[in-house]
């Protein structure tokens, strides 16, 4: 397989964890702008692959390449952030303590050194991108809110919002309408389809109706590895999946 | 949202407030011990004002502890180490101050080494002879230590208990050090027998009193720096590194780089407490770096209020009072009275009397307006949604942030 024109480029990932296999021999090529969901029942090592990608854990063996050329496993989450990769966590984790605005205004591109922050002031370009992105996660009337006050399903969007904020190009969604009612799901849902235009994505899901909804390529993890992969339909008709989630 | 910027004004009048007392507090003190003759109902008597220069240095010292644990969550249990450093860096300048006038009558040594039979004045007391020199000291020795310790600990990513235990055994180790001898700092029985400062003796009423000024200077300068620092972006770095390190580290923050500024910062702050101490008191020894003042310092700051500024300065003065007080009326029973005291606070007045006062605050502005509106008054000042967010977390990181609607 070529590496080149790949966003994400892993192969032959194994991780184990005091002797499971949490990732076994886990190959998986994204597409630069390609949007990819993910599914697989608890345990099959979607979260541990994201952090594989992000650098919050090291690969066993396997090369996990970012953008054609960059080798992940020799960077940590910080620097791996600056390359371009955003991450939602399947719980949502934002500033509690601090205002959604603020919550947006620390994920925002930029200098990320301690002198520019102590003595940072906010430009008219940066006001322009908050807006900007208060009207995508449509969050504008809670700015000055405390985000600890917000919905589960508010906070979601709050952390997608921020992962816009860092304008990367590869972004990690991990369960993002667990918790959420129909609506918000819909509305996540398109809020991701929106985002997927500019972006390459990969989301981890459960929820069918939501999968389905977006519309793009599936891929079936199953023990650390992949079991199946196509369309949603070819997906769910694969045996071995049925057999997967409907247990044996 | 109204009520939050109302807060913002609030807290920033507070700070206000403290920084406006504190200067008048310098000024006023030591006019009232000087001008007025002791018979005179507003003379102050200058034991007092040497007890509340002493508490006015535990303030800062608090005050520096609440940056890295109040902000940050970093519970260090080992900043009377920054203290006693400063402090002893000052105490070396003092020394050297002496002279011949020491009962040896060395003009170079102090009279410890030439006790110890020492012919030369070891390589690490060059320049403190002058007080610049000692002055820079003051920050930079502490400073050093807090920036090398914290690099290797946050780099390692050492945090919660673990970094609480050795930075307790950090101060431990200093502690034994400066009790030996050959290191060079009078061992066991510190530096003390101190004659000038800056050409002023320091026994005499006027440097007490200018003393006294500097001390309280130096803490409305504390409280004006932190709260610059906490109002800055990175200051809302710092309490998201607090609340949710591993998000901080996603967003391409190195938290880690976070925590040292603050963490070296706090310790500098923590050396000029020290330094503006042992003029006062007279005396440095290998005792201030007993690992229970470090401890005693993070009852004082959550009496006070963690993630308050003014929470700390006000637990320091307090707890301290009731020490003296205790101390003389019933001495075997402070230590207990302290751990009783800790644990009540940690129990029942999380936020500390700040918090407390905040949270009181807060409940009377809603039933004042619910009294206005006829609505039934809401209980709780603070969502549900954050306390339980904050209880989730437990003691450890302190559940500071702004508080909604305190309708000051
Ligand atoms: N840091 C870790 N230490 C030990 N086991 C882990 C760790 N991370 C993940 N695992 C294990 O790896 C397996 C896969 O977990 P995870 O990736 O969270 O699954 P999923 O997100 O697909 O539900 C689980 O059995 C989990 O217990
Ligand atoms: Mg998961």
């Amino acid at each position: 397989m070529s590496k080149s024109g790949t966003i994400l480029y892993l192969d032959g990932v194994s991780r184990s964890f005091d002797g499971f296999k949490a990732i076994n021999n886990l190959s998986l090529v994204l597409d630069k702008g390609e949007m990819r969901a993910i599914i697989g029942p608890n345990g099959a090592g979607k979260t541990t692959m994201m952090d594989i990608i992000t650098g919050k854990t090291k690969p066993d063996t396997g090369e996990v390449f970012y953008d054609g050329q960059i080798d992940l496993t020799r960077h940590d989450e910080a620097e791996i952030a600056m390359m371009g990769i955003g991450r939602k966590f399947q719980k949502p984790t934002v500033f509690e303590s601090h205002t959604v605005e603020d919550n947006i205004v620390l994920s925002l591109k930029g200098p990320r050194s301690i002198f520019p922050a102590l003595f940072h002031k906010r430009s008219a370009g940066e006001q322009r991108r908050i807006e900007e992105i208060f009207s995508t996660i449509r969050l504008g009337d809670k700015r000055h809110d405390l985000a600890a006050n917000l919905s589960h399903g508010q906070k979601q969007w709050l952390e997608i919002g921020m992962l816009l904020a860092q304008d990367p190009k590869l972004l990690l969604v991990d369960e993002p309408v667990a918790g959420m009612t129909d609506a918000e799901t819909e509305e996540t849902a398109r809020l991701l389809k929106e985002i997927s235009k500019t972006h390459s994505v990969i989301v981890v899901e459960h929820d069918m109706h939501f999968v389905r909804e977006l519309g793009v390529k599936v891929t079936c993890l199953h023990e650390g590895s992949v079991l199946s992969e196509g369309t949603l339909d070819f997906v769910s008709a694969d045996e071995r999946v049925v057999e997967v989630y409907l247990g044996r | 949202m109204i009520s939050g910027k109302f807060f913002v004004a609030g807290a920033d009048r507070r700070i206000a407030i403290t920084i406006l007392i504190l200067v008048a507090v310098a000024i006023l003190v030591p006019v009232l011990n000087i001008a007025f003759p002791p018979d005179s109902a507003l003379h102050v008597p200058s034991y007092m004002v040497a007890l509340i220069g002493k508490y006015l240095c535990y303030a800062l010292l608090a005050l520096s502890l609440d940056l890295v644990w109040g902000y940050c969550g970093i519970l260090s249990l080992g900043h009377g180490a920054f203290f006693a450093l400063g402090g002893y860096a000052m105490g070396m300048y003092l020394m050297r101050q002496i002279g011949d006038r020491g009962v040896y009558g060395n003009p170079i040594l102090p009279d410890f080494m030439v006790f110890l039979n020492w012919k030369e004045l070891p390589w690490f007391w060059y320049g403190f002879d002058q007080f610049w020199f000692a002055a820079l000291m003051v920050m930079l020795v502490p400073g050093l230590l807090a920036f090398c310790f914290g690099w290797l600990a946050f780099r390692s990513r050492v945090t919660g208990v673990y970094l609480s235990i050795i930075t307790q055994a950090m101060t431990y180790a200093l502690l034994l050090a400066f009790f030996r001898n050959d290191m060079g700092f009078g061992g066991n029985n510190g530096l003390t027998d101190f004659k000038d400062i800056l050409g002023f003796n320091v026994q005499a009423n006027t440097t007490r009193s200018a003393l006294f000024a500097a001390s309280a200077l130096a803490l409305a300068l504390g409280v004006f720096v932190t709260w610059r620092i906490i109002g800055s972006k990175y200051g809302k770095l710092l309490m998201a590194v607090r609340d949710a390190e591993s998000r901080t580290r996603f967003l391409g923050w190195r938290a880690e780089n976070v925590k040292l500024f603050a963490f070296t910062v706090s310790a500098v702050m923590a050396g000029i407490a020290g330094a503006l101490y042992v003029p006062q008191v007279g005396i440095i020894n290998p005792g201030e770096f007993d690992p229970a003042n470090s401890i005693e310092v993070v009852v004082w700051t959550a009496v006070g209020g963690r993630a308050t500024i003014v929470g700390p300065i006000i637990g320091a003065l307090l707890v301290n009072a009731g020490k003296s007080w205790f101390t003389g009326v019933l001495p075997e029973f402070w230590l207990f009275a302290l751990g009783g005291l800790f644990v009540f606070v940690t129990l029942f007045l999380p936020k500390g009397v700040v918090g407390m006062y905040d949270q009181w605050k807060a409940g009377r502005g809603h039933r004042l307006k619910a009294a206005a509106t006829g609505d039934a008054p809401p209980l709780a000042p603070v969502s549900p949604a954050v306390e339980s967010a904050r209880a989730e977390k437990g003691w450890q990181v302190p559940s500071g942030g702004p508080e909604p609607a305190a309708a000051e």
